[in-house]
C-alpha cells in the first residue's frame, strides 16, 4: 500500500475531514486541536488511554457533540452548517456502534436492526426480516431475534449494536470499542469481519480501540490520542517503528512511570486533608 | 440573611423561567413538526400515537375511576351538608354535576395521569437519553422530536380528555349512589336534576381544560426525559420533577382556562 502524499487534499475526496476540533466539559479541556484525516476505503483505528477523549471525538465526528471550535467534513459536507434535511441524508450512509451499545431497550434485536430499514427503505416486511437475519447472523446472533437487550450478556450486546450499525449498509463505519468485553475468539472474528467488510464493500472504519493486537490487525493507519492531541498517525509499521517515548509507552503496555505513582500513592495515603485531583477524574 | 433569601428567590425565578422557556421551545418545535413535518417528509406517526393513548389511558383508568367516585361521593355529602342548612337539598345533583364537569373531574384527572403516564414518560425517555439511545436515533437519521415527543404529546392530549369524559359519567355515578343510598334522594329524581342542570357548555369547558392539561403533561414529561443527564438517579429526578412541575402548571393553567370561560359567559 503506497503512503498518502502529503499534499493538502480537497475536502471532497476525503470520507472525513476533521479541522482543529476544541471541545471541553466546564474546565475539563477534551480535545485541543485535533486534526485527523480519513480516505475512503480507508480503516483508521484511534488509540488513546482511558479517558484521553476518544469516545467524544467520535462524538464530534457524527455531530452528536458539537465542538467548541473546529469542523468536521463527511463526504465534503460539513456537518456542523449542512440543513437537517441534507444531515438525516447523510447520516443514512453512516453507521455508528455505541460504546454502550445503546441497544432500544423496549425493541427486540431484530426491531432494533429493522428500524433503519423501515426508517429508510420501502422494502417489504419480508425482505426485510430476511436483512435483519443476514446483519445478525453477520455477527452470530442468528438465534436471538426476538430477544430483548436486557437478556443479552455485554458481548452480544456489542454484536448487535454493531449489527445495527450494519443495517443500511453505511459508506463510513464508526465503532467505539467494538471489541471491549468480548472473549478473544469473538474479538479476533469481529476482527475478522471488519477486514472482511473493508476489502468487499470498501467500507470506511473508524474504530476505537483498546486492544493493540486487533488494532494492528485492522487498521491502515492508526492515531494515538494523547492530552487532546493526536500524538501520531502513521501506519501499523511506523507507528510500530516509532521512538517517541509516550508511544512506547502505550505500545510495550507499560504503566505510568514508577516514582510517579508510589509518590501519588504516598500523598494519597498520608496527606489526607490535602484533596488530590483523584475527585474529578 | 433577608438580602439571601432574596437572592436565592431571584436566582430561582430565573431558573423557573429558562425552564419554561424550555418548555416553549420544546412545544414550538414539537408544534412545527407535526404541522409542518407532514410536508417535509416525516408525517406524524399516527399509529405510534395511538399506541400511546391506549397506554396512556389504560395505565391511569382504574386509577381515574376510583378516584372519580369517591370525589363524586365526597361532593354529594358535603354539598346536602352545606344546602340542608338553605332547605335546598334538591340542588345536590345539579352541585355534583356542575362542579365535577366544569373542574373536578379535568383537574383530578389531569393530576392522577400526571403521576402515572407523565411520570412514566419521563423515566422512559430519561432513560433512553442516559444510555444514549437517544444519541442512537439520531445517528440513524431518526428524529427524536417526531419519532418519541409528538406521539407522546399527541396521545396525552387525546387521551386527557377522554379520560375526563369518563370521569365525569363515574363521579356523576358515585354521587348518585350517595345521594340515593344515604340522603334519600330518589333515583330518578337525581338522574333527571343532573341532566336538567348540565349545559353542553359546561361539558366542553371541561374537555377544554382536559386538553390544555394534556398538552401541558406531555411537554413537561418529554422536555425533562430529554433532558435527563447523568444516570439512573437523574433519572428519578427527572420524574419527580415531572410530577410536581406538572401539578403546579396544570393548576395555574386551570385558573386562567376558567377565567376565561367565566368571562365568556359573563
Ligand atoms: N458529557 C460530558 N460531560 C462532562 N464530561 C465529559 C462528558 N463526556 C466526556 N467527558 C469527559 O471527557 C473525558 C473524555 O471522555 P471520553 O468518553 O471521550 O473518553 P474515552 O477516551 O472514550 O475513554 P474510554 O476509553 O474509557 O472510553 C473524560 O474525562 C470525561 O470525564
Ligand atoms: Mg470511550
Amino acid at each position: 500500500m503506497t503512503v498518502a502524499a502529503p499534499a493538502p487534499r480537497a475536502t471532497d475526496d476525503l470520507a472525513i475531514r476533521v479541522c482543529g476540533i476544541h471541545k471541553s466539559f466546564g474546565d475539563t479541556v477534551v480535545l485541543a486541536g485535533v486534526d485527523l484525516e480519513v480516505e475512503h476505503g480507508e480503516t483508521l483505528v484511534i488509540l488513546g488511554g482511558s479517558g484521553s477523549g476518544k469516545s467524544t471525538l467520535l462524538r464530534c465526528m457524527i455531530g452528536l457533540e458539537k465542538p467548541d471550535q473546529g469542523t468536521v467534513h463527511i463526504q465534503g459536507t460539513d456537518i456542523f452548517a449542512a440543513s437537517e434535511s441534507r444531515l438525516v441524508r447523510l447520516r443514512q450512509r453512516l453507521g455508528m456502534a455505541f460504546q454502550s451499545s445503546a441497544l432500544f431497550g423496549s425493541m427486540t434485536l431484530g426491531q432494533n436492526v429493522d428500524l433503519p430499514l423501515s426508517e429508510f427503505t420501502e422494502l417489504p416486511e419480508s425482505t426485510r426480516e430476511i436483512i435483519v437475519d443476514i446483519k445478525l447472523a453477520l455477527v452470530g446472533l442468528e438465534g436471538a431475534v426476538d430477544r430483548l437487550p436486557a437478556q443479552l450478556s455485554g458481548g452480544m450486546k456489542k454484536r448487535a449494536a454493531f449489527a445495527r450499525a450494519m443495517a443500511l449498509d453505511p459508506d463510513i463505519l464508526f465503532c467505539d470499542e467494538p471489541s471491549a468485553g468480548l472473549d478473544p475468539v469473538t474479538a479476533a472474528g469481529l476482527d475478522r469481519l471488519l477486514l472482511q467488510l473493508k476489502s468487499v464493500f470498501g467500507i470506511t472504519m473508524v474504530v476505537v480501540t483498546h486492544e493493540l493486537a486487533s488494532a494492528f490487525a485492522i487498521a491502515d493507519r492508526l492515531a494515538l490520542i494523547h492530552k487532546g492531541r493526536v500524538l501520531i498517525t502513521d501506519t501499523p509499521d511506523k507507528v510500530r517503528a516509532c521512538t517517541d517515548p509516550i508511544v512506547r509507552q502505550f505500545l510495550d503496555r507499560e504503566p505510568e512511570e514508577i516514582e510517579d505513582s508510589h509518590e501519588r500513592f504516598r500523598q494519597f495515603m498520608l496527606d489526607e486533608d490535602e484533596p488530590g485531583e483523584s475527585g474529578d477524574g | 440573611m433577608f438580602a439571601d433569601a432574596l437572592g436565592r428567590t431571584g436566582a430561582l425565578l430565573l431558573d423557573r423561567l429558562a425552564e419554561t422557556g424550555r418548555l416553549w421551545s420544546l412545544a414550538l418545535i414539537a408544534g412545527r413538526q407535526t404541522l409542518v413535518g407532514p410536508f417535509r417528509g416525516t408525517p406524524v406517526r399516527v399509529g405510534e400515537a395511538c399506541r400511546q393513548v391506549i397506554r396512556s389511558g389504560n395505565q391511569s383508568l382504574p386509577l381515574v375511576s376510583l378516584i372519580a367516585a369517591l370525589i363524586g361521593g365526597i361532593l354529594a355529602l358535603q354539598s346536602a351538608y352545606q344546602l340542608r342548612q338553605l332547605g335546598a337539598e334538591n340542588l345536590v345533583a345539579d352541585l355534583v354535576a356542575i362542579s365535577v364537569t366544569r373542574e373536578l373531574a379535568p383537574l383530578m384527572t389531569a393530576i392522577l395521569v400526571a403521576g402515572r403516564a407523565g411520570s412514566a414518560i419521563a423515566a422512559e425517555l430519561g432513560t433512553m437519553k442516559v444510555s444514549e439511545e437517544i444519541d442512537a436515533l439520531t445517528v440513524i437519521g431518526v428524529d427524536p422530536i417526531s419519532y418519541l415527543v409528538v406521539p407522546r404529546i399527541l396521545g396525552l392530549l387525546i387521551a386527557v380528555p377522554c379520560l375526563t369524559l369518563f370521569a365525569d359519567l363515574i363521579a356523576v355515578v358515585g354521587g348518585l349512589l350517595v345521594g340515593v343510598l344515604v340522603l334519600d334522594i330518589g333515583i330518578g329524581t337525581y338522574m333527571a336534576d343532573t341532566v336538567a342542570s348540565l349545559v353542553m357548555e359546561d361539558l366542553w369547558g371541561g374537555v377544554l381544560k382536559a386538553f390544555v392539561f394534556g398538552g401541558i403533561i406531555g411537554l413537561v414529561a418529554c422536555q425533562q426525559g430529554l433532558s435527563t443527564r447523568g444516570g439512573a438517579q437523574a433519572v428519578g429526578r427527572s420524574t419527580t420533577t415531572t410530577v410536581v412541575r406538572s401539578i403546579v402548571l396544570i393548576i395555574a393553567a386551570d385558573l386562567f382556562v376558567t377565567a376565561l370561560l367565566y368571562v365568556r359567559n359573563a
